[in-house]
């Protein structure tokens, strides 16, 4: 599971209310190198809950990787930025895309219910009677 | 061989074996990308070469979703069957996916997904695989929830095989009810074996360019003779709320109208949708007087 998927994901357990953020807790992540699209991310990052994102990506031990806030769109996708290393439009493609969470858990901010990852899959099933 | 649905739930007919079985064999292959190249076509996307992001409903061992991947798309998948995920890992599709079941809903935020395929798996919703299962309730979970996800003015698109008009119906009717606008689009009507439904939804009030596209082959290329009047309702096609593989035969009324029967068919029909029908009475579709 990448951190994109992760911000869309919400828990529909019994009790839940918006169900989201869930909060990550990853034992275990990789990096996967894939290419930058920048119209993909024009399009996608105003879905995107930046404090989520932002608050996934210190679950895994990232604390630099993005700022608190999300920069101006202006500055993320400014001319020629995709060809800087460092930029942040860079940096969102990476913490968007790039990391894949191979274990550890979701867990729902509303009822604590505890959504396990098993190789790379959240399970995302619910027992009968948390329907 | 009866179709899967009748032989065990899906997370159990879909076991090791089976699902190696499903991703071995090349026919199998071939067809499910034939069919998830024509739900994209559905999908209708804007055709400006910028990858959207997708849903793969009951994406199995991801063959669908590698359809998806080769027009450039980011997807999610879902699966409830365990064995299948695990042949996806096995062949590094390139989606996200997740264990679960979509008649439980599809747990996402409002309004982030550009679209949605789903490929031979709805009808899996219409059985009742556990006493506390209720086809009704779970296919209000889905079709709510992923109304719910899709952007305005997004689309779904879910081939589905239903074992009859009434199943075909009841998705359709949960999905109207869900809010979509959309209907059945049906390829090649004409043949048992080629024949395929695929409901189309869109999100959010109808645009006028929302018209549903046509079937493939509904014009009666491939056809074989086998129109007769009676099959109305009862036949072997799939009635969405456009009926658009009727033969121009078909579509032109008896001149004597339709007749009580028919009537009080539909009005059950109706009621069974969830409509406010009138009583049937001994007046119901009785002859009226023609006045000038
Ligand atoms: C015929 S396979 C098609 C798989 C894939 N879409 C393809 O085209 O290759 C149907 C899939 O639907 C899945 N399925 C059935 N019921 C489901 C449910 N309630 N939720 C999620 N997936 C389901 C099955 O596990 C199976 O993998």
């Amino acid at each position: 599971m990448r951190l994109l998927t992760h911000n869309m994901l919400a828990s529909n357990v019994r009790g839940a209310t918006t169900g989201y953020p869930l909060k990550l807790e990853a034992a275990k992540w990789v990096t996967k190198e894939v290419e930058l699209n920048a119209d993909f991310l024009r399009g996608l990052l105003p879905k995107i809950d930046w404090r989520a994102l932002v608050a996934a990506t210190r679950a895994l031990g990232l604390p630099e990787l993005l700022p608190e806030e999300q920069p101006p769109e202006e500055e993320i996708f400014a001319e020629g930025a995709a060809n800087v290393e460092g930029s942040a439009i860079r940096r969102i493609h990476h913490a968007l895309l790039e990391i894949h969470v191979q274990e550890g858990s979701l867990v729902c901010p509303d009822t604590s219910r505890c959504f396990p990852i098993d190789k790379g899959i959240p399970n995302m099933m619910l027992h009968e009677d948390e329907v | 061989m009866p179709r899967p649905e009748f032989q065990a739930p899906p997370d159990v007919f879909y076991n090791e074996s089976e699902a190696r079985k499903y991703t071995t064999s090349s026919r199998i292959i071939e067809i499910q990308s034939r069919i998830s190249e024509r739900a994209l076509e559905l999908l209708a996307l804007p055709n400006d070469g910028v990858p959207k992001l997708l849903l793969d409903i009951g994406c199995g061992s991801g063959l669908s979703g590698e359809t998806l991947t080769e027009h450039g798309h980011q997807w999610i998948g879902y699966d409830i069957s365990k064995s299948m995920l695990d042949v996806a890992l096995e062949r590094e599709t390139e989606g996200d996916l997740l264990l679960a079941d979509m008649g439980q809903g599809l747990g996402l935020r409002p309004g982030v997904i550009d679209g949605a395929i789903s490929i031979s798996a709805v009808q899996w919703l219409c059985n009742a695989d556990k006493s506390s299962h209720d086809p009704r309730l779970r296919l209000k979970a889905f079709f709510g929830s992923l109304y719910r996800c899709l952007a305005k003015g997004a689309r779904a698109v879910l081939q589905f095989y239903a074992d009859n008009v009434k199943q075909s119906e009841m998705i359709v009717t949960f999905a109207m009810r869900a809010g979509f606008a959309g209907g059945v689009v049906v390829d090649w009507p004409h043949s048992s074996k080629a024949k395929k439904s695929y409901l189309v939804l869109t999100c959010g009030p109808p645009l006028i360019s929302t018209s549903l596209p046509k079937g493939k082959g509904e014009n009666g290329e491939m056809c074989s003779d086998d129109d007769d009047d009676s099959s109305d309702e009862d036949g072997e096609k799939t009635v969405g709320i456009y009926e658009r593989n009727r033969s121009k035969k078909r579509q032109k009324t008896k001149k004597n109208g339709k007749g009580k029967d028919w009537l009080l068919k539909k009005k059950e029909q109706m009621r069974r949708r969830g409509h406010d029908v009138p009583a049937d009475t001994k007046y119901t579709g009785r002859k009226r007087k023609t006045y000038f």
